[in-house]
């Protein structure tokens, strides 16, 4: 397979470019749902470059900006309990709770650690018998195969001082409830790549058939971007609605049955909060009864925790593409990357974040 | 670079440092006559024992300048952190100018270090001292419990000789002056983190660490130089910010330029890093009058530590204290500020 440049030639996306201005006749808003698309948006400027009718609003798809205070307080309570070594992937360490953060309580004392993988963490498990590994398992369905490896490795193993803080949601919930929002402004949906990878396509045909909205499935890259985006004007301005794969190099519409076939026997469905959407149903994951004993949340009996939310962070609003970042009275003010009062400002994939960086300028162009 | 280090028989009754290497007595003379003055070599051939160097000084300004260096792993592929103490502190040095002449080297060192392991470290120091072509005249030895340090942390200081009408900082700096690199970026911090436990994978890719007051004076002779910054923590990023604020006006560059190897851009990708945040330690940005600056990159580009010197870019008048990126579609973005650092201790 070629390397990420090919997807990255500008000639080709001038081409694109060319096409989409071609296809669009009418304003159109489209929702990229993953916080790595944003990202990739914002770093190529591809929204200064889109004919103006095409409206991209940033989706509910950065893991770090859904999870919810009570969960980011639960990571708290247990990386603060004596024994425990507590491994987050980095985003998650600056994430603000009611008044701390992993990285406050680390030099406070905590043993907090950065991994870039669970089977880092398992490692670190085996290394240290007489402490408590855990690990931050938050993602959408793309990181959850590895925790679900970790966890079945540490079954066979007979690791017993592993366990994982276990905050996964999934994409199609989402997608649902921002359609069926009265407010809803989205015409169409350009999927996340890397979750189909896993899960394939098929999970999306009846949310296109309720909701009649097209759904195309997309990549990362600049090229990929604009071609998920050509193909959901062309569907858009044909009055289609069907669920298309732009993004063919890696997804398959069965996905990955290993994967899911692991995912099936760690993990069963269940309601998860999402940060600023509120509790949606079944749009998580938790462990099965099998695994249960590997629940960082059983093994260290956390306390049930409802915490409010800032009342001045409207991250719910712009996670559902409602508002955009700047129109939140917060913004820039009394949340900033340095102090963020929500999630979306602190991750790198966070739509607030990438507006705070973008907004100085005034180079929009758009 | 480290060829190697046999360990003195004065000091083989105790392979290991003890709290006593630190104590002031025996055993700290023992180190400082048989470990360090001889891995030092020539570099600290005028080290003469007194609490304070006394430097001769003719004409021009004395530059001085100290930085600690607390970085894990010890050693990391392209040098160690002797080679990080010496070369930081005389890169501090160069970037305002200044001839580098002499450093103090002061140790904390933990309990139960491998003398091996010291005197690799020294041994490197004085590698890159003669390189450097600086002298080190003076230094101290601390010795903390075990489990207190992570093995060493060294501190430098450094004076150096600024000459007459050398004038480098970021008020120098005019709109429309050329920005340039010296060299690919992001492979110390790369080959660091490569390292690091909970995320070690493979590379080739070796740190830049190097001394780069050579090839300052280099370019301080061909004139027009207006301002000059390694780039170290916070990477090419975190300098093209510091001038712009400094400086009161805007940078704007071509992403697509900037030199980045493969390996770091992949590792970028891999980790979910900017290569522009990844930390350098052979690494310069220099502000330039524009129309020397092909002189000053062709010079550059003759010596070794700047062969793949480019122009990146220019200072502009809007957006002061802005860094904007221009991407190869012809859109632009405001470059991240790097706020901090997320992967600790790479120098």
């Amino acid at each position: 397979m070629s390397g990420p440049e090919t997807f990255r030639d500008a000639d080709l996306a001038r081409r694109l470019l060319t096409g989409i201005g071609r296809v669009t006749t009418r304003p159109w808003s489209l929702m990229e749902v993953c916080g790595g698309q944003t990202h990739s948006i914002v770093r190529n400027g591809l929204d200064q470059l889109l004919p103006e009718e095409i409206r991209l609003v940033h989706g509910p798809g950065c893991p770090v900006c859904v999870t919810p205070i009570s969960m980011i307080e639960a990571a708290l309570h247990i990386a603060s309990l004596p024994g425990v070594v507590f491994c987050t992937f980095g985003d998650m360490l600056r994430v603000p709770a009611t008044e701390s953060d992993l990285m406050r309580k680390r030099s406070e004392g905590a043993d907090v650690r950065v991994v870039y993988s669970p089977m880092d963490a398992l490692k670190l498990a085996e290394e240290l018998p007489d402490s408590e590994i855990v690990f931050f398992g938050v993602g959408f369905e793309t990181t959850a195969p590895a925790n679900a490896m970790a966890i079945e490795t540490a079954r066979s193993r007979g690791i017993t001082n592993f366990s994982v803080l276990v905050s996964h949601v999934l994409v199609p919930p989402a997608i649902a409830a921002i359609a069926s929002s009265p407010t809803n402004q989205i015409d169409a949906f350009l999927a996340a790549g890397h979750v189909c990878t896993v899960m394939g396509t098929t999970q999306y045909e009846p949310l296109v058939e309720r909701f009649n909205v097209p759904i195309v499935v997309t990549g990362f890259e600049a090229l990929d971007l604009l071609e998920g985006i050509r193909r959901a004007v062309v569907q858009l301005e044909a009055g289609e609605a069907r669920v298309e794969n732009a993004y063919t190099r890696m997804v398959k519409p069965e996905g990955n049955r290993v994967a899911r076939d692991l995912l099936d026997r760690v993990f069963e469905p269940c309601d998860r909060a999402w940060r600023g959407m509120g509790e949606l149903p079944a749009s998580g994951w938790r462990l099965t009864e099998t695994f249960r004993d590997f629940d960082a949340e059983v093994r260290f009996d956390v306390p049930e925790l409802n915490v409010p939310e800032s009342p001045d962070c409207r991250a719910g609003e712009v996670l559902q593409g409602i508002i955009k970042p700047n129109e939140c009275p917060a913004f820039g003010i009394g949340c900033t990357p340095r102090r963020p009062l929500g999630a979306p400002m602190v991750s790198s994939e966070g739509a607030c974040a990438a507006y705070f960086r973008y907004r100085p300028a005034g180079v929009s162009g758009g | 670079m480290v060829d190697g280090w046999s360990c003195p028989l004065p000091l083989r009754d105790h392979p290991r440092v003890t709290l006593a290497h630190g104590g002031g007595g025996l055993l700290t003379s023992e180190l400082v006559d048989h470990l360090f003055i001889p891995a030092f070599g020539g570099a600290a051939a005028e080290a003469n024992g007194l609490d304070s160097a006394v430097l001769d000084l003719g004409e021009g300004r004395l530059a001085f300048t100290t930085d600690s260096f607390v970085v894990h792993p010890l050693f990391f592929p392209g040098g160690c952190i002797g080679d990080l103490a010496i070369n930081g502190t005389v890169n501090d040095l160069a970037m305002v100018g200044a001839v580098p002449l002499a450093l103090s080297t002061a140790f904390v060192l933990e309990e139960g270090l491998d003398l091996e392991v010291l005197g690799l470290v020294a041994t490197a120091m004085g590698h890159a001292a003669t390189i450097a072509d600086v002298e080190l005249v003076a230094g101290d030895t601390k010795v903390v419990e075990l489990g207190r340090a992570d093995g060493m942390y060294i501190t430098t200081s450094g004076v150096g000789f600024i000459p007459d009408g050398v004038e480098l900082g970021p008020t120098q700096v005019e709109s429309g002056d050329v920005v340039i690199v010296s060299g690919p970026i992001g492979r110390h911090g790369v080959a660091v983190m490569s390292l690091r436990e909970g995320l070690e994978f493979e590379t080739t890719i070796e740190s830049d660490c190097a001394p780069l007051a050579g090839l300052v004076a280099a370019m301080l002779e061909v004139g027009g130089v207006r301002c000059l910054r390694d780039a170290t923590r916070g990477g090419l990023a975190g300098v093209l910010y510091e001038i712009a604020t400094d400086a009161g006006l805007g940078v704007e560059f071509d992403a697509e330029v900037v030199p980045v190897p493969p390996q770091v851009r992949g590792a970028c990708e891999m980790l979910g890093l900017d290569a522009l945040h990844v930390a350098n330690e052979g690494v310069l940005v220099g502000v330039v009058e524009a129309d020397r600056a092909e002189a000053v990159l062709e010079v550059m580009r003759s010596r070794p530590e700047g062969a793949e010197a480019s122009s990146i870019g220019e200072m502009v008048e809007r957006r002061p204290g802005m860094v904007i990126a221009r991407t190869a579609l012809g859109s632009t973005y405001v470059v991240d500020r790097p706020l901090g650092e997320q992967l600790p201790r790479i120098c």
